[in-house]
């Protein structure tokens, strides 16, 4: 393949994409043979060239999880193309997929470690800088205790990674001072399943999306989010016109342009919403009662939780089996009439929605990502959304799915399966004497050495490092000066003088700005390693170039780290074979039917494997006898005791903040398609940044002409915590609904998370950037 | 700022037809030099990519698509060169100005 052709193909994957933006459900041909027509923009045009070796790697970006195939020519990635294999995206991608090897090759690459002396970081050799960590370290340990280090990765750490970080910190040091950036998109929905179901993860898997008449979009601008996915729906319904797609939000998006109905509701009224659909399907009698009998048990928990705003806030529930008759009655406060006064959504949309999910003749698939997970009770509204289904036994089917989508290439596979959160393990909790028996066993270390209490999640993490109560802190893959809410209080906690903040990256960040110690880190296919997408999919990938000057994997530098530190005989494995020596001693955790995972081969030759994967064969659908091993009978909820799927009661509770009369506006902060999380990779993608260049703050053109802003004019945004300067959007890609402004995070320079508030879900510790309140102005 | 290739010998565009006549603009379209067209399936829109060898030649081009009777509109989307393929690092000059540690 030629460079000219590389372009021509970028070229038409950009119009492609701007066609797709501006006519949602427009369809191109695709241009690859071995590619299925439908959505999505087409795989380049591929000359042939004799040179160009054409190797396989899951997509570095979102949770999807899109296979690619990424042509290498003289030892360089010069050209991308959906796998026509891959089950995910059956030879698509989107316009950040396609040029995602770009981000590779940026003039700034971190190629040399850095150090700081004398208040600037210079270059030092990665030997001398991965001594100074260790020691560090070591020396931290003995003077405040080993407590006082941390870990912080993210779910774009590979499944070795975070093995790795977690048999260093958790087996090695023994403290559960580990998290992972995923506890700020995905810990709600870790919760939800875990409270619901008693394990994590979907029960179903894309494949659902080819079964299902009606899709539910709860929050969720799966257009702009997840847009090969999203593809996949809009096929759907072109080739069956009585599909449906509702978007229920509380933004007027791309996604609502393409949907067949679009309800908007106001912000944290999805509780209410929720509630009145159930209490609408159990008016209407449309519960199957079978299934309820059968499989069903009913709950309530603790009520006025709180919002974690103050520093070692502690929340624990306290579950109440109750029976369905005082579920009905604590359904009673939400009728369509009341949850229409309180969510702004008329009565007749609210029975709407309960039809469809009432009919028995339509297969219902619900999704959600970020609308449902940052919520200050995001726990709870995960809940909901399994109630409904449970409710009309539509769960666990081809087709009828709710379906948690995660943000991050490998929050499932990393964070959330090998259990890079303060409270996991690789199998069950650090607080299950059972688990950390086991991990014990594997790693080959004292039980005692496994600390039975979780310490910090995120936030509270990086409170800790403000108050000094951790000294040291290794952030590996992840943003943190850009992603954290209330950001300065946090980042000036990292600049203090006594913490030793170390920092793993590709590019120069706003983390990197407060480091002691910067590590190059390796950046995805330039080493070997494996993803686990939203469907319980992992992808193996090979190392396919080398990377940059002194650049390291973030498992190797681990293990580098490791053995300084005394623990050699933990990370024995040669650096040639130590992914799949990794991958073997992580599998043991995972072994039986509930969650056997693939064996090292069965990876490296097939596109991805979706777990549990018995005796040959991907487990689709879970808890449902007809396809998972581990299920006994038609249905078996197998996660909780009684072997049943929990429903909870969970009231409507009001946001910490809400507009008054100083700070009268939402904020609601998100994504755009064109970059990935804070722009550190695709904002050196010239293509993608030339077509959002900046952050921008959208108004509503009512609100706009009434403060006297025009498009592109300069706009003021206030809250309580601080004050940002940026360009208004009026009518652009989306439109907020009057009282409300949306701005993107990506861009560094503009930093809206300055604005944030730090209110978590107090059963999963997720913060909500999606509801604060600001004062708008013409500045 | 982002950088530019310069020069921009590559670019592609949404066109749009004369209402009923896609089939006639993308057949048009096609027979021009260095042009390749990508018709949507369910929408009268196509996609364009033009690949001139010069400035000379893609000012050429311009005044030829300007000819095309059944075109009604053309909106560039991408203009690529060189310099798209090895990034410079376009956010460098807006970094967040917070500073490091001293």
């Amino acid at each position: 393949m030629t460079r000219r052709d590389l372009l021509k193909s970028m070229a038409a994957a950009a119009a492609v994409s701007a066609a797709e933006a501006a006519f949602p459900g427009i369809v191109f041909p695709a241009q690859d043979k071995a590619a299925p027509a439908g959505g999505g923009p087409p795989a380049p045009a591929l000359p042939n060239d004799p040179n160009l070796a054409w190797k396989k790697t899951p997509c570095r970006f979102c949770g999807v999880g899109c296979g690619l195939l990424v042509g290498i020519s003289n030892g360089r990635a010069v050209a991308v193309k959906g796998d026509p294999a891959s089950p995910v995206n059956r030879g698509l991608a989107c316009v950040k997929g396609y040029h995602s090897v770009m981000a590779l090759y940026g003039k700034d690459r971190l190629t040399r470690a850095m150090v700081r002396k004398d208040g600037k970081l210079v270059p030092v050799p990665m030997k001398e800088a991965l001594d100074l960590v260790a020691s560090k370290m070591a020396e931290t340990i003995k003077s405040h205790g080993k407590d006082a280090v941390a870990m912080y990765g993210s779910g774009q750490w590979t499944i070795p990674d975070g093995y790795v970080a977690s048999k260093f910190m958790k087996g090695a040091i023994g403290t559960n001072n580990l998290e992972g950036n995923a506890r700020l998109c995905m810990a709600s929905a870790v919760t939800g399943f875990m409270t619901s179901f008693g394990l994590d993860e979907p029960m179903g898997c894309y494949e659902d999306i080819d079964h299902a008449d009606v899709f539910v979009l709860w929050g969720n601008n799966m257009a702009e989010m997840h847009p090969v996915l999203f593809s996949r729906l809009l096929e759907r319904r072109l080739k069956n016109p009585d599909v449906k797609i509702i978007d229920l939000a509380t933004r007027w998006t791309r996604t609502s342009m393409a949907a067949d109905r679009s309800i908007l509701f106001k912000p944290q009224t999805d509780l209410a919403i929720a509630n009145a659909i159930c209490h609408e399907i159990i008016r209407n009698d449309w519960v199957h009662a079978g299934f309820v009998r059968d499989h069903v048990s009913f709950h309530e928990g603790k009520t006025n939780i709180g919002y974690g705003l103050e520093d070692k806030f502690t929340f624990k529930d306290e579950p109440k089996t109750v029976g369905f008759e005082r579920y009905r009655e604590l359904l009673g406060d939400y009728t369509v009439e009341k949850v229409e006064a309180l969510s702004g959504v008329p009565a007749r949309e609210l029975r709407y929605l309960a039809s469809l999910y009432g009919d028995p003749k339509k297969k219902v698939m619900s999704l959600w990502c970020m609308g449902f997970n940052q919520h200050t009770r995001g726990t709870w509204i995960n809940n909901l959304v399994y109630n409904i289904h449970l409710l009309v036994g539509k769960i666990a089917t081809p087709g009828n799915s709710p379906f948690s989508l995660t943000g991050q290439p490998s929050a499932c596979g990393t964070v959330r399966e090998v259990g890079t959160l303060t409270q996991r393990l690789p199998h069950g909790d650090v607080t299950e004497e059972k688990a950390r028996k086991l991990a014990a066993e594997i790693w080959g270390v004292p039980v005692e050495r496994i600390a039975p209490k979780p310490t910090y999640h995120t936030v509270e993490m990086f409170r800790a490092v403000d108050r000094g109560d951790i000294r040291f802190l290794w952030i590996q893959v992840t943003n943190p000066m850009v992603t954290m809410p209330k950001l300065r209080r946090y980042r000036d906690g990292l600049k203090k003088d006594d913490r030793f903040i170390v920092v793993s990256d590709v590019y120069p960040t706003p983390t990197t700005d407060v480091a002691d110690v910067i590590l190059p880190a390796a950046c995805w296919i330039e080493r070997e390693g494996m993803f686990g997408n939203s469907e319980r999919r992992t992808q193996h990938w090979d190392r396919l170039l080398p990377p940059p000057g002194e650049a390291m994997s973030d498992t190797w530098q681990i293990i580098e780290v490791a053995r300084r530190m005394g623990f050699e005989k933990l990370f024995p494995w040669p650096e040639a074979t130590h992914i799949p020596e990794i991958w073997k001693e992580y599998t043991r955790f995972q072994a039986g039917p509930e969650h056997e995972m693939a064996p090292y081969d069965e990876l490296r030759r097939r596109p991805g494997v979706i777990w549990p994967f018995v005796n040959g064969k991907e487990t689709k659908w879970r808890y449902n006898g007809q396809y998972d091993p581990a299920a006994k009978g038609a249905f078996d909820f197998y996660g909780k005791p009684d072997r049943r799927a929990w429903i909870w009661f969970r009231p409507y509770e009001a946001p910490p903040e809400v507009p008054d009369a100083q700070y009268p506006f939402w904020l609601n902060t998100g994504r755009v398609l064109e970059h990935w999380h804070t722009g550190s990779l695709t904002r050196r993608i010239p293509v993608l940044h030339q077509a959002v260049p900046a952050a921008y703050v959208e108004l509503h053109p009512t609100d706009a002409q009434r403060l006297g802003i025009a498009n592109g004019q300069r706009v003021r945004l206030t809250s309580r915590r601080g004050a940002l300067v940026l360009p208004a959007q009026i009518d652009g890609r989306a439109r907020p609904p009057e009282g409300q402004v949306f701005v993107p995070f990506f861009d560094e320079a503009l930093l809206i998370n300055e604005l944030t508030l730090d209110a978590f879900c107090p059963i999963s510790g997720q913060p909500d950037y999606k509801k604060c309140a600001v004062k708008v102005e013409r500045a | 700022m982002l950088r530019r290739g310069a020069p921009m010998p590559i670019k592609s565009y949404l066109a749009y037809p004369v209402s009923g006549r896609l089939d006639e603009l993308a057949a048009a379209l096609r027979r021009l030099p260095g042009c390749e067209v990508i018709p949507a399936v369910n929408r009268d829109l196509l996609v364009l990519v033009t690949d001139s060898p010069d400035e000379a030649a893609e000012a050429a081009l311009g005044l030829e698509l300007a000819e095309v009777p059944a075109l009604q509109a053309l909106a560039l989307v991408a203009g690529l060169g060189d310099a798209a393929i090895d990034p410079a690092p376009p956010i460098s000059s807006a970094r967040h100005s917070s500073g490091g540690r001293s």
